[in-house]
């Protein structure tokens, strides 16, 4: 298995949609095989289309608000007294996360295709709210599909979505969680795949909503690269790129386009969710060598038990807590281009506490997993090494979570 | 030696009528109910299909959902599955079985191997609902060489073009899905629609057994009677759901609602 120069990995699938032979694909239900094959034609065609790119640009500009902010976190930094620690502020993005480059881009193939209605999953919520958000802008009826159990833990986002007029369809199968959003959202696209469209909140999913999606976040790595330039003059000699891993949305957009740089000047560094200290369960299939196995119409490292059942996973943040993983990752992970590993519910609390501490800074849930590995990396690095940290997202939505955990004071 | 599903067509057929086809999860709502099941309602079904259940079934509505839940949670798993087959297969050796399920659950337990077990059990054919055609040609071929059919899936949004190929590739059952919808939705279009679609996959190749499934109830089998064949799957895991809620027994329910769809179509 090998990765190639030159070519974005989005479009290193082979005919069928597998990354490396065996990642990815479309193990979908018949019904689905002629829209996705219109979505691919349509989204082939307007990835090389200057129009639409122009298009997507100016969106991407002047309203999700490019570009997010790049800065040095200098009190974390002389704290930990290693490597410099710097962090793209993702969430500076309307709507305060990454997703809203997914979204947006969909409600755009959406508005080509001809369709009026949008539905997407979400886990903690951003996916969702952003989805709301770009639909109303582009005045497509909206669907969101949310686990009862997230829908509980991540009201914010959920009052967000409510407030943009999109539909909140409670899940109550399964886990409650993201895992039956994703399978729920599914099959109501199933159910109406000829009026509305789907958009998979994640790298996750058939082929081509993966190659979509991270096409879409590949935008944090365009713009990080300028601002690397813009400030050391050129690509450090030793950058270390760590973000969290959920679906693998952000992290995949953070590294895109760093892809063909050696890996021991560019390193990328994925933080899974362990789950809580003293649980067994976790989503991290890629740090504790899950089997391949099919989720979500993908073949990819995913929690299963020996017969091939999905298993639950548990984590503090509602984002990461997905028992698959993106097929690019698998591709990644076995190209060797990627490490990854992951930190406990405990160690992204302490990242928060300490990143808050220290920083103007509120990383939520999700990017506090890599914090964690970061800070901890960063004692043992060079001081001339730059670390940084995708913050893909703010922690508001949070704010229930960390109250009951850490107290007031953090909220 | 000849397929028995073949032969079940070929019966029914010769008695005028469409052939029936029931759906039922394996271990619901336990593994001795679930073989109960199969036994009483055999005599009234052509072809048993049996669902191996799993845990996030894309293509499932909630019924069938509640069905597999109940039976993951009361501990089935794809051996004890076998076992049911075995020992229906005991006790009504000629009746066809064909399992349905997702591509995970054959791709954890290994192509071969769990092929091995279908030809052991006596399992005739397989539906895997997420193996959609050309990714499935390599696995069509293996269950063609063991003699167990696979059985490729069609639906309204199959592409003429596409209908062609797949159909060229099909053995000799074909499933076509009424209507765009996960199992258990209410049909949604007319008769005369869905027997439209069927008759252009008819036309392609008239030998083809081509059974249609996906929202038949009691009230919709009879208007889809000139079918070859039709499934009825979501309106019997509802039985059994309403026969534990009631406290009834789910055996002699289900078997009640069977006899009631054998004598709509006959």
């Amino acid at each position: 298995m090998k990765l190639k120069k030159g070519i974005p990995v989005i479009d290193q699938g082979d005919k069928l949609g597998f990354w490396g032979g065996k990642f990815g694909g479309n193990f979908v239900p018949e019904t689905l095989k002629k829209p996705i094959e219109d979505l691919e034609i349509l989204f082939n065609k307007l990835k090389k289309d200057k129009k639409f790119i122009s298009e997507r640009d100016k969106y991407f500009k002047n309203w999700v608000g490019s570009p997010t902010r790049f800065i040095k976190l200098k009190n974390l930094t002389n704290h930990i007294g290693g490597a410099q620690i710097w962090s793209k502020v993702v969430s500076d993005a309307n709507g305060g996360a990454h997703k809203i480059y997914n979204a947006t881009v969909h409600c755009l193939l959406a508005k080509r295709s001809g369709k009026k209605i949008i539905c997407g999953d979400t886990g903690a919520g951003y996916a969702g709210k952003m989805l709301s958000m770009a639909a109303k802008k582009f005045g497509l009826k909206c669907k969101i599909f949310m686990g009862v159990k997230d829908i509980q833990r991540q009201q914010p986002n959920v009052k967000a979505m409510k407030k943009n007029g999109a539909e909140v369809i409670p899940v109550y199968s399964g886990s409650q969680t993201l895992v039956d959003a994703v399978s729920e959202c599914m099959r109501y696209w199933v159910a109406n795949c000829d009026k509305v469209a789907m958009c998979v909140g994640s790298t996750v999913g058939p082929a081509v909503f993966v190659r979509i999606c991270g096409w879409s976040t590949s935008q944090i790595s365009r713009e990080l690269k300028k601002q690397l330039i813009d400030e050391f003059g050129s690509v450090p000699k030793k950058l270390k790129l760590y973000n969290c891993v959920g679906g693998g949305s952000s992290s995949f957009g953070f590294w895109n386009e760093f892809m063909d740089y050696n890996k021991k000047q560019c390193e990328f560094i994925g933080v899974e969710a362990g789950g809580p200290a003293k649980s067994k369960k976790h989503a991290a299939p890629l740090t504790y060598g899950s089997k391949i196995g099919i989720l979500h119409g993908a073949a990819q490292y995913v929690n299963q038990n020996t017969d091939g059942q999905i298993e639950e996973t548990e984590s503090i943040s509602a984002g990461l807590d997905y028992p698959g993983i993106s097929p690019l990752h698998c591709f990644l992970k076995d190209t060797k281009r990627a490490r990854y590993t992951a930190a406990s519910d405990e160690e992204a609390l302490n990242a928060y506490k300490l990143v808050t501490k220290f920083e103007k800074l509120r990383p939520s849930l999700e990017p506090s997993h890599a914090f964690s590995v970061a800070i901890a990396e960063s004692k043992k690095l060079s001081k001339d090494t730059i670390v940084v940290v995708n913050s893909c997202g703010d922690a508001y939505k949070d704010r229930g979570i960390l109250k009951r955990r850490l107290g007031k004071k953090y909220v | 030696m000849s397929n028995p599903i073949s032969y079940a067509f070929k019966k029914a057929k010769s008695e005028k009528r469409p052939a029936l086809l029931t759906y039922t999860v394996a271990g619901d709502s336990s593994k001795k109910q679930s073989l109960e099941i199969l036994k009483s309602i055999s005599e009234e079904v052509d072809i048993l299909e049996i669902g191996v259940p799993h845990n996030t079934p894309v293509a499932d509505g909630s019924q069938i959902q509640t069905s597999s839940y109940r039976a993951i949670k009361n501990g089935i798993k794809v051996n004890d599955i076998f076992k049911i087959v075995k020992d229906f297969k005991r006790f009504h050796k000629n009746k066809p079985v064909i399992l349905m399920g997702y591509y995970n659950m054959i791709f954890q337990y290994g192509e071969n191997e769990f092929l091995k077990k279908c030809k052991i059990s006596g399992v005739n054919g397989l539906i895997v609902v997420d193996l959609p055609w050309p990714e499935n040609k390599k696995f069509a071929n293996r269950c063609k060489r063991k003699s167990i059919f696979f059985i490729q899936l069609l639906s309204p949004t199959t592409t003429k073009k596409r209908l062609k190929k797949i159909i060229k590739d099909s053995h000799e059952m074909i499933y076509f899905i009424s209507m765009l919808s996960t199992t258990g939705g209410k049909l949604k279009v007319s008769s005369k629609e869905i027997l439209s679609n069927y008759n252009k996959i008819k036309k392609i190749d008239s030998l083809k057994n081509v059974v249609i499934g996906f929202g038949i109830t009691e009230k919709t089998i009879k208007s889809l009677k000139k079918a070859d064949g039709l499934v009825v799957g979501s309106a019997i895991c509802k039985e059994i759901s309403n026969s534990i809620e009631k406290r009834q027994n789910p055996v002699t329910n289900v078997y009640n609602v069977v006899r009631r769809l054998k004598n709509k179509i006959k």
